[in-house]
Formats: C-alpha cells, sequence, structure tokens
C-alpha cells in the first residue's frame, strides 16, 4: 500500500540519521547467525548426517528458517516490542487514527538492520543449492519461494500473538521467545530431528514444521507427491488463531485502560 | 454535537506492597482493588462550545476523555459524538477529532517536522488542496515557518507544542481535545497556546474539550466548566458563576493621594501601604458601587480595580467544599 | 563486598513480585535445554562413538548451562551501566569517593546472581528428576562438586571482568549497542555457548580452550560431570584465576584512562 511506503521512507530517513549504530547493528546480527551456523557445520562435519540429511541438505532448512525469522521480526518489529509501544502511549495514539490498527502497528517501526540476516540466508543458500546435488527444476524453485514466504508469515503470526497475550499481562511473556527465538534457533536443523511428539507438535500447533520440514523432504526428493509443495501454504492458516487472540486482546485493552 | 449518558467505568488493579514477606505472599495470593473512576457521568457538549474539564488528579478526567476518543469503553452507559458511538465506530469518528495528549508527542523524533506532517496527511486522506490551506493558516497562526524543516529531537518543549497543535489539526477536525496541553511550557508559549486555541474556536468553530491543571488555561479559554471528582460530574457552569458560587468576595485595589480612607462594614483590609490600598469586600453587605463611592468621598482616589476571586482560588475552595 | 549483598537483595526481592515472569522464565529456559538435548539425542543415534563426552555429560552440560544462563552468558549486561555512561550521569558518580571499577563489578556480579538464583534451583530440580535418557546425574564425588564450585566462582569473575571492558568500551564509542551485540555473540560461541567446546574440531578446540571464554563457563559445566577431573581439573581452575587476574588489571587501567578522559572531555 502506498501509505506504507511511506512510513518505510520516513523509517529509512530517520534510520539513515545513526549509519554507524545501524551497519554496526547489521554487522551484530550477522555475527550471531554465523556463530549459529558454524556451530551446524562443526555438528555435521563431525557427524556427517543426521536423522538421514546431509549437510547441505541442512543449510537448505537453516537458511529458510533464518529468512522467514528475518522477514518476520523485520515487518512485524513493532509486535515484538509491544509492552513498550502500550506503555509509552504510543498505542493509544494508534487509536486515535482513522487507519487499522495491525497495520499501524507494523508501521511504526521498521527494523532495517534485521536485513543481515537475510543477506546471510541468501549467501547461505548460494552455498547450498548449487552443492546439495538437488535437481532445481522450477517446481522446487516455487516450493522454496513458498517455504521463505510462509515462514515469514507464519514469524509475523507469532509476534502478533505475542503483541495480543501483552494485552493481557505484562509478565510471563518470556515463554514465548521458545516460538520466535526458538523457532529460529531450533529451526537450524530439521525439525524431525526433535523427536516425533515435538514434529506433532510443530504440524499442528504452531505449523512450523508445514513450511521448513516437509517441503524440504520434497525438495531432495524424499517425498514425490505433489501435495508438498504447497503445504506451506497451509501454515497460513494460523494467522486465524493469531488475529483472533489480537481481536481478543484489544476489546480486553479497551476495557481497562492500560 | 458530544452526548454523555449515566457513563460508568470500574478498574480492577492489582496490589503490590514492598518488602520481603509482602513479596513472598504476593507469590502465592494476589490482591486486587477496584476502582471506581466514572459514577454515572452524563453532559452534553454543543458544538462550537470550549469546555474547562478540572478536577483533582485521578477523579476520571483521562478516562472521560479517552472514553471520548474511543480509545476505552464504558462498562455502561451511551456516549454519542456527532451520532457515532466512538468505541464502536472508531475508526469513523476519529477521522474527525483531533488529540493532544500533553507530555506525549504524535511526531516522528529524527525526521523534519514537515515530514510528520505529510505523513500525517496521508493516514488522514486529508485533500493536497486543502492539506496546503490549512498548513499554511496554522504555520501563520502558530509561527511555525522557522521550525517546519527541523527535526522534532532539535526542538524546545514550546516549539514542540506548537507543532503539537498544528499536526492534531492538520485533518481539520470539527473537535479538539487537549489533554493538559500547558504543562512544562514557558510562559510566551503558554500565551501563545491559548491564543491560538481561542482563535481557533473563533473563527472555525472547533468544539474544545480541555483539561488542565493550570487555571489560568482555564481563565483564559473556557466559558464554561465541568468539575468531576471522585468519579461524578459536581458542577456544571459558566466561570463567572462558579467564582460567584464559590466565594462573592470581591477585591478592591485602591490608590490614592492623601488621606487613607476609613474603612465600613462590609470591608476587610487586606493590604496597606503608603499611597496603595488592598481591600477585600463583601458584597452582600456593602455593594461595590457603595464601597467605591464611600471611599472616593473620603480621600482622592487615583486608580481602583475591582476583580472577583483567583480561579485557583476558586477551585481550591471547591475542592475544599466537595472535599475531593 | 556490601555493595554485592545490597544489590542481589534488592533485584532478589523485585524479581519475586513478578512470579509470572519466574515462572516463564523456568519453562523457558526448560524447554531450550530440553530441545538442545532431543537434538544431541539424535547426534548420537548417527555415531555415538564420534561424541567427545559420554551422553550423560553432555546431558549435564546442557542442563547446567540453561540453570546459570544469566551468570555465564555474556548478553546478560546489565543495561543500567551502558545507561549511565550513554547519558552522563556518569559525571555523579565521578563525584562519590568510591572505587568505580569495584562498585560495578560488584553490581554486575549481583545481578547477575540474583536473576540467576529465582530460576536455577526449579529448573536444576525437575532436571534431576524427570524419566528418562535425559535426567541429569549428580556429580560422581563430592570432591567433584567443590571444585564445581570454585570453578564456577570463577567463571562468574571471569565473565564479569569481561563484561567489565565492554562497559569500559562504552566511554568511547557513540553507539554501544552494535558493539555489544558483536561482542557477546562471538564470546558466547567461543565460550561453548553454541556447541559445547568438545565439539569443536580437535585444532580449533585446542586454541579455543587457551582463550579467556573458555573459562567462562567451558571449564565449571565440564568439571561437574566429571569430563575433567584431578589434575586437568585444577590445572583449569589455575587458568581461570589467571585470567580472572589478567582481565581485572586490563579492566582497570582502561578504566583509568578513561576516567581521566571525561574529566578532561566533560563526559
Amino acid at each position: 500500500m502506498k501509505l506504507y511506503i511511506k512510513y518505510l521512507a520516513i523509517h529509512i530517513k530517520s534510520q539513515m540519521q545513526y549509519k554507524v549504530s545501524f551497519y554496526l547493528m547489521m554487522a551484530g546480527y550477522f555475527v550471531v547467525s554465523f556463530s549459529m551456523l558454524l556451530g551446524v557445520y562443526f555438528m555435521m562435519s563431525r557427524f556427517n548426517t543426521v536423522d538421514g540429511f546431509t549437510f547441505e541438505e541442512v543449510l537448505i532448512g537453516a537458511a529458510v528458517t533464518m529468512a522467514g525469522f528475518a522477514i518476520g521480526e523485520g515487518v512485524a518489529r513493532a509486535f515484538d516490542m509491544f509492552p513498550v509501544v502500550i506503555s509509552n502511549g504510543e498505542f493509544d495514539r494508534m487509536l486515535v487514527r482513522p487507519r487499522g490498527l495491525i497495520f499501524q502497528v507494523m508501521a511504526a517501526k521498521l527494523e532495517l538492520s534485521r536485513l543481515g540476516y537475510i543477506a546471510q540466508a541468501a549467501v547461505v543458500l548460494c552455498y547450498a543449492v548449487p552443492a546439495s546435488g538437488i535437481v532445481w527444476t522450477a517446481d522446487k524453485i516455487i516450493t522454496l519461494i513458498l517455504m521463505i514466504v510462509c515462514g515469514g508469515t507464519v514469524f509475523c503470526c507469532l509476534f502478533l500473538i505475542y503483541a495480543a497475550l501483552s494485552f493481557f499481562t505484562i509478565e510471563g511473556l518470556e515463554f514465548m521467545n521458545v516460538f520466535t527465538d526458538g523457532g529460529r534457533e531450533f529451526g537450524r536443523y530439521p525439525f524431525s530431528i526433535y523427536g516425533k511428539e515435538v514434529l506433532k507438535i510443530l504440524t499442528y500447533v504452531v505449523p512450523m514444521a508445514l513450511f521448513q520440514y516437509y517441503p524440504l523432504l520434497y525438495l531432495i526428493g524424499r517425498e514425490t507427491g505433489r501435495f508438498y509443495m504447497f503445504l506451506p501454504l497451509l501454515s497460513l492458516l494460523f494467522v486465524f488463531p493469531a488475529y483472533g487472540l489480537w481481536r481478543l486482546g484489544l476489546r480486553n485493552y479497551k476495557s481497562t485502560g492500560s | 454535537m458530544i452526548q454523555l449518558d449515566g457513563i460508568c467505568k470500574t478498574f480492577r488493579v492489582a496490589r503490590r506492597k514492598s518488602g520481603f514477606s509482602q513479596a513472598a505472599k504476593a507469590l502465592v495470593k494476589r490482591t486486587h482493588e477496584e476502582i471506581h473512576a466514572l459514577d454515572n457521568i452524563s453532559f452534553s457538549v454543543n458544538d462550537g462550545e470550549m469546555v474547562g474539564y478540572i478536577g483533582p488528579n485521578g477523579a476520571g478526567k483521562s478516562t472521560t476523555i479517552k472514553i471520548m476518543c474511543g480509545v476505552l469503553t464504558p462498562d455502561s452507559g451511551a456516549c454519542v459524538i456527532d451520532g457515532r458511538t466512538p468505541w464502536k465506530d472508531r475508526i469513523a469518528h476519529v477521522q474527525h477529532i483531533g488529540v493532544v495528549f500533553g507530555q506525549r508527542s504524535q511526531l516522528w523524533w529524527d525526521v523534519p517536522v514537515c515530514d510528520s506532517f505529510d505523513l500525517i496527511r496521508d493516514i488522514y486522506r486529508v485533500d493536497n488542496a486543502a492539506y496546503k490551506r490549512n498548513l499554511d493558516e496554522l504555520t501563520e497562526l502558530l509561527n511555525l515557518s522557522e521550525i517546519l524543516q527541523t527535526p522534532t529531537r532539535t526542538l524546545s518543549l514550546g516549539q514542540r507544542m506548537r507543532c503539537e497543535m498544528a499536526a492534531s489539526l492538520l485533518h481539520n477536525p470539527s473537535m479538539l481535545f487537549l489533554d493538559e496541553p500547558t504543562i512544562g511550557l514557558d510562559a510566551v508559549s503558554k500565551i501563545a497556546v491559548r491564543q491560538f486555541i481561542k482563535r481557533l474556536n473563533r473563527e472555525r468553530g472547533t468544539t474544545v474539550i480541555l483539561t488542565t491543571h493550570d487555571m489560568q488555561d482555564i481563565e483564559a479559554l473556557t466559558e464554561r466548566i465541568l468539575l468531576i471528582g471522585k468519579g461524578r460530574i459536581l458542577l456544571d457552569g459558566s466561570l463567572e458563576q462558579l467564582k460567584t458560587r464559590a466565594s462573592a468576595q470581591k477585591t478592591l485595589v485602591i490608590a490614592y493621594a492623601g488621606d487613607a480612607p476609613a474603612l465600613s462594614r462590609g470591608m476587610a483590609l487586606a493590604e496597606s501601604r503608603e499611597g496603595r490600598m488592598v481591600i477585600t469586600l463583601d458584597p452582600a453587605v456593602c455593594p461595590v458601587s457603595d464601597a467605591i463611592a464611600r471611599i472616593a468621598a473620603q480621600t482622592e482616589v487615583t486608580d481602583v480595580s475591582v476583580a472577583g476571586i483567583s480561579a485557583e482560588e476558586m477551585v481550591a475552595a471547591l475542592y475544599q467544599e466537595y472535599e475531593i | 563486598m556490601k555493595a554485592y549483598v545490597s544489590v542481589f537483595r534488592l533485584r532478589f526481592i523485585n524479581s519475586l513480585q513478578y512470579r509470572a515472569a519466574a515462572l516463564a522464565g523456568i519453562v523457558t529456559q526448560f524447554a531450550w535445554g530440553f530441545m538442545e538435548l532431543l537434538a544431541f539425542s539424535a547426534f548420537y543415534r548417527v555415531n555415538p562413538a564420534a561424541f567427545p563426552m559420554t551422553f550423560q555429560q553432555t546431558v549435564n552440560y546442557i542442563w547446567l548451562q540453561q540453570a546459570f544462563l544469566a551468570m555465564f552468558m555474556m548478553w546478560y549486561f546489565d543495561f543500567e551501566i551502558f545507561g549511565a555512561i550513554t547519558s552522563g550521569s556518569i559525571a555523579y558518580e565521578m563525584v562519590r569517593p568510591l572505587n568505580l571499577y569495584g562498585r560495578w563489578f560488584s553490581q554486575s556480579a549481583g545481578t547477575r546472581m540474583a536473576k540467576c538464583l529465582l530460576r536455577c534451583p526449579l529448573v536444576l530440580a525437575v532436571a534431576l528428576v524427570i524419566p528418562g535418557p535425559l535426567r541429569m546425574s549428580l556429580p560422581p564425588s563430592a570432591g567433584q562438586f567443590a571444585l564445581f564450585v570454585l570453578s564456577a566462582a570463577l567463571a562468574l569473575g571471569v565473565v564479569v571482568s569481561f563484561s567489565m571492558l565492554i562497559y569500559i568500551s562504552a566511554f568511547f564509542t557513540l553507539s554501544p549497542a552494535g558493539v555489544r551485540v558483536i561482542t557477546a555473540a562471538a564470546v558466547d560461541f567461543l565460550a561453548g555457548g553454541v556447541v559445547p567446546l568438545p565439539f569443536f574440531p580437535d585444532k580449533l578446540r585446542a586454541v579455543a580452550e587457551l582463550l579467556p571464554f573458555a573459562s567462562m563457563q567451558n571449564m565449571p559445566l565440564r568439571i561437574y560431570s566429571g569430563n575433567i577431573a584431578g589434575t586437568a581439573a585444577l590445572e583449569g581452575i589455575a587458568l581461570q584465576a589467571f585470567w580472572l587476574a589478567v582481565l581485572m588489571v586490563l579492566g582497570r587501567l582502561w578504566m583509568r584512562r578513561a576516567l581521566k578522559k571525561v574529566v578532561v572531555q566533560g563526559g
């Protein structure tokens, strides 16, 4: 939407005032994800495979998760910082503006320094994609794109849930980290290595496996059914509970003030 | 047109105590307290009125404002503003109101003020031509031409407040809610802001609802005052009525040349210097004209001024009377 | 010492108020440890022989790491100190006749311990009783446990003295945030916070074990489970003490220079 681009322009203008800070932060996130990947490298070079996946195949899964998280955090940063947005009165200001609330919150903070993750994911994919021995046909490319885009949406939903919960309480929200930061960290390996129970949870409750694991099986040829390609789209259903929780929280906020 | 009917609002607040044993207890059980913020609030405001909404801290002023803005939903009661219920038709309602929260800024911090204004224009979908006209007018009225290009973070509080005012009026709202707009401002800025609001109300017919602790704001701006205390509207009347009600006393300041005049019944001496006297007068006992006549008969009066009690004194007296 | 105790007490009482937060923290850390161990299990299934520590030792390592997260992880900076430097209220500190290095040291240490103490007992308690292969075990001997406690205390010292260097660096940079993120990430990696040091490739491991970062969590966590025992443990502890001394001396010297700069420039 045009308005969103205008917000984007103002954020860029604002953050460009602090160029040094910006680049340092980007470098910082780069180091963080690099150390995560280095860890994966150490483990994989010692054990060669895990759960039947080779190093390159694991990398593809990790890159998809990183890119998805980067999109999620970059776009939905304000939801991640929602307790602050509420406490300093910014949210009240949004309630007084004639625009949709989710739109306003999303537009409020655009964390561009998270682009560091996207750059890194791209680099990783550049290595892993050719080295994995996968034959990259059109359908596989589409699958990969769907994985990343739907991954980004799922992470956005997780942040939305976090924000919705902060309408009810400011304490005790830390456990959401298990899904947001945790999703990024644990997603460095294909989700099947954590066992059947965890995989079930990540398929039916928080559908991260739907964009990271099952389509990966399709990419490497372990599964050939066409429908694996479109499983990421199923993860978009997560939007409904996330949005529902937000509405609930909003109603609660409007009736209790802050 | 604003109409409130029987608005009630109660809050539940968790109680936290200090000290180790209390903290440990809190770990097991939470105690709650109920605060009755609003108790059957009803009033109406016509278009173009300027209303001062006063009361001690915690009386329910901000709560009422929030309800009128659509930010808060009341427990019971009705509120209709220009045919809409604020919390139900949020987006439509909000298009026509402007809000200034005294201490929180709506401008983006690191970019020039004009960039913030442009974005606000886009948020409110203001027509370009109308926006330009409006902005020019506001720039002139509030003296913004020199600071429009500067980043918000470099502005002084007075400059920022003027920009805040302009920002909340860019979309030409029919109603303006001001929550402590002159707090922290220096004298010059305060006067500028007050004059601006008065002019706005006069020229555009903007309805203004103002909450403040600064009684000079009240004196300068409002014809009508709503006093709220402990969640109830205690008084609804004009400033003059309230002043008279609180105390009918008048203060007479007389400058004279010659002998000091003697005071008669109903007059009391508050201050006396060579050539100057400050007298408190009870008009019920001795009307103002009589008092002046008596004094003038005794000495040569060079200057006289008559004043009612100050707004501050009036408010203090009212708070005392209602024990709030 | 008194400062340390009072800071500790304050933070501890404060955190008791927020019982939901404490509970959430415990659940989070527990879930994290659980997931990490599931991943290790998957690797163990692939090739148990390639495991540089026994599986039980790995289990103990990960649970302890989670329990003592606030104590050993570099990214748990004390942000108040950063705030004091950037806001310039450091000027007030200068007027007081106290040793600033000592004060910040105790404040940092006290905060970390307080944050840790609220969560670690419960995490450990649960980890010691859960059924199955992921259960944590007690240390092999009382002597080993004593060495663990000593090593842990030294590790806290090394962590805090290194973070002092980061605090002091804030005097010289305009934007400490980026520096913080980069250093914390690098340090935690080299300390074995992402992958335990034994899992590093051999050459890299040899180098890493000599760096001060290995003294931050690697040493005590491995001493506990007996992965490092006997004379090796004593050598490790000596290395920790060495690094602690070096970092403290460096810190104090650097701080003196930084404070001089503040006086000259006026903050």
